[in-house]
């Protein structure tokens, strides 16, 4: 056990399956002699060689699809896209074949996409997005958005045992802001169970990715008010632990889903659908949903921190919730 | 730089050069004979009602089909697409799987989940291709990364038509392909129609094939209606992809000689260019040049065309009996589970 960055943590069990399991290897622009444009592979390619840290042409589409034939001939291809943003030149090739090859023609396609992904410090239109609810949207696509550097390297070798194509959502304003103790043996994280971030019994905050912190951080402001907040951390979007949200939901009786991807068609619609169908004679208040607005990321400091959900608009829902 | 035009394929000396015996030839035949044969009945099928949505053919490429299949190894693989049953045949698909397939059943090789030619099976080295195409041509290029990584000496072949290579797809995956020397060979079906769309609107350059300079390796235009030629180079380039030679460009050129779908009646071809292109019908001409050349009897062509007409059949028959998918298995598999990854092919 020992303290690591989330980032350490991700390049630590990117490193631990690389050394277990000859098939796995990294392919990406920049992930070999630089190490990555976020340094997550960083003297990857001295260890490992060129033939298993592979930089790429500028071509996500090759990258994608370049794993997906690696794949289907027995590889474990993990690829890097150097911003998650960039995922979009590799639509086709996710959503197209790697989503649907094993429904229809029965060969698994296990490959992981890593994805820097989300705002927070300018990076403008197109390095900042939380692109996860459009894929979420696909089936035959899993979803992953660690919150813990420990839950950053489990999820990252479940991601890699995985039988299907994973989308792994590393969040870049976690990379080295956030700190915490990750055993340094392997260990897989499973998909689809929630882990309960905060305890509380008067409103359970549900989120994901660094909303988590934000989430917190929230939750300590209005316990000083006598307000009592959970906060769950989903980890996984597909699949998604509906029960943990569910019995949460139903324990506290009000609900406040919150994300850092945009509001309209975002994730936290199916939950708060999901919440409203299932459990809706235990509430004591409407679910709310705190997102980004419909709007792209905008660049300048100011509009990205109106943009993006802050501790006090949590606050004020929780306060808003509350009070109902 | 020019690209290199084949000859085509002219004596029996120069075929058995090649590595192709008297039986590998009334092999070609019969695949050739049998990939049109259930194109055909498909047509039958389709006027009788039997097959859902529409229908797709590759009628005048079955020699590039036949030909390109017969020079892959037993370990190569790759993605065929829609002009390309030839491939399936000549890999070992069984044509009831493929009419069971055509027709929506519980035993087509996607079990009623995809239709028409978009099958593979991955013991044969076969991946279904997907109607974005050439989305499954840069796939190929990572399987033939794959190869690399491992070096093993196995090839992927990447199929894509003369439309299709318009798509970025196709200028990333030959790129890399290029750039990494991969063992992969590249087959542009250049069939000269992208649904109603002439060649001279997709693509400025004189051959396709000309673009492999840009990336580095050679470009080869064949004639698609000869089979040995078409067999010939894909064999050269295939053994040249595994021993580390890298890729090839192959423009097999030919007319689509039906509609885009069943239910297009291509009125935009001009009548000529189907009357010309008929007088070079591929599986007339292969049979032409069995009779003169290979001295093939009429006993051995019976055989082979009652043998297929029989397969044909039989084929037909059996399909006709296969159920209907059950809508209780409607969500089986979107997602793979971990055993499944216990196979050959993911080891």
């Amino acid at each position: 056990m020992a303290e690591r960055t989330y980032l350490q943590a991700i390049s630590d069990g990117l490193r631990q399956e690389m050394r277990l399991d000859p098939r796995v290897f990294v392919l990406g622009e920049d992930v070999g002699v630089y190490g990555g444009a976020f340094k997550v592979t960083d003297g990857f390619q001295a260890e490992f060689g060129p033939w298993r840290v592979l930089d790429m042409p500028l071509s996500e589409t090759a990258i994608v699809a370049g794993a997906t034939g690696a794949a289907l001939m027995g590889m474990r291809p993990v690829a890097e896209m150097q911003f998650a943003d960039f995922v979009s030149c590799a639509w086709d090739h996710l959503v197209t074949v790697a989503a649907k090859q094993h429904y229809r023609a029965g060969t698994p396609i296990p490959i992981v996409l890593r994805l820097p992904s989300g705002g927070g410090f300018s990076g403008g239109p197109f390095h900042s997005q939380n692109p996860e609810s459009l894929f979420a949207h696909i089936p035959g696509l899993k979803v992953v958005c660690p919150a813990t550097p420990e839950d950053a390297k489990g999820l990252l070798v479940t991601a890699i045992e995985d039988a299907n194509p994973v989308l792994f959502f590393e969040h870049k304003h976690l990379y080295r802001r956030i700190k915490g103790e990750v055993p340094d043996e392997r260990y897989s994280t499973p998909f689809g169970k929630a882990r309960i971030h905060r305890e509380g019994d008067d409103i359970v905050v549900v989120t994901w990715g660094a909303m988590v912190y934000t989430a917190a951080d929230a939750a300590e402001i209005v316990a000083a008010e006598g307000i009592s907040v959970e906060v769950l951390d989903l980890r996984t979007l597909i699949p998604w632990d509906r029960e943990a949200v569910l019995e949460s939901a139903r324990r506290t009786s009000k609900v406040l889903v919150l994300h850092e991807d945009t509001r309209t068609g975002g994730f936290g619609a199916e939950i708060a659908a999901t919440v409203a169908e299932e459990a809706f004679e235990y509430l004591d208040g409407p679910v709310k949903r705190i997102a980004a607005p419909d709007s792209p990321v905008p660049f300048s400091p100011p509009l990205e921190a109106a943009y993006l959900p802050q501790i006090d608009d949590v606050v004020a829902g929780l306060r808003e919730l509350a009070a109902y | 730089m020019a690209v290199r035009e084949a000859e085509p394929v002219g004596s029996l000396q120069e075929v058995h050069d090649v590595g192709l015996d008297r039986e590998d030839l009334f092999g070609i035949y019969r695949s050739m004979l049998t990939a049109r044969g259930i194109e055909e009945r498909g047509h039958i099928l389709y006027k009788q009602g039997k097959i859902p949505g529409s229908f797709y053919t590759g009628r005048g490429n079955e020699a590039s089909a036949v030909g390109v299949a017969t020079a892959m190894g037993a370990d190569d693989v790759g993605c065929p697409l829609q002009r390309d049953m030839g491939v399936h045949i000549a890999r070992g698909v069984e044509p009831w799987r493929i009419f069971a397939q055509y027709m929506g059943r519980a035993d087509g090789p996607t079990k009623g989940r995809d239709g028409n030619v978009h099958i593979g099976d991955a013991r044969l080295g076969l991946h279904a291709m997907v109607s974005h195409l050439p989305a499954m041509l840069p796939v190929a290029v990572g399987m033939g990364l794959a190869f690399r990584i491992r070096e093993e000496r196995r090839v992927a072949i990447a199929w894509c038509g003369e439309g299709a290579a318009a798509r970025g797809d196709a200028h990333e995956g030959m790129n890399l392909a290029g750039v990494r020397r991969l063992p992969v060979v590249f087959v542009i079906d250049n069939n000269q129609w992208a649904y109603s769309t002439p060649a001279h609107l997709g693509h400025a350059v004189d051959h396709l094939a000309d673009r492999a300079a840009a990336y580095g390796f050679e470009g080869v235009v064949v004639d698609g209606t000869d089979v040995l030629a078409v067999y010939r180079e894909a064999k050269r380039a295939i053994d040249k992809a595994r021993d580390g030679g890298g890729p090839t460009l192959i423009e097999s050129v030919t007319l689509r000689m039906e509609g885009h779908a069943v239910h297009d009646d291509a009125s935009y071809v001009p009548r000529e260019m189907f009357e010309e292109w008929a007088r070079r019908d591929p599986i007339d001409r292969y049979r032409t040049w069995l009779r003169d050349t290979a001295a093939m009897t009429d006993a051995e062509e019976d055989e082979i065309t009652a043998g297929v007409k029989r397969l044909l059949n039989e084929s037909l028959q059996r399909a006709e009996e296969s159920p209907q998918p059950d809508p209780a298995t409607l969500l089986d598999g979107v997602f793979a589970t971990q055993d499944e990854l216990d196979t050959p092919h993911h080891k």
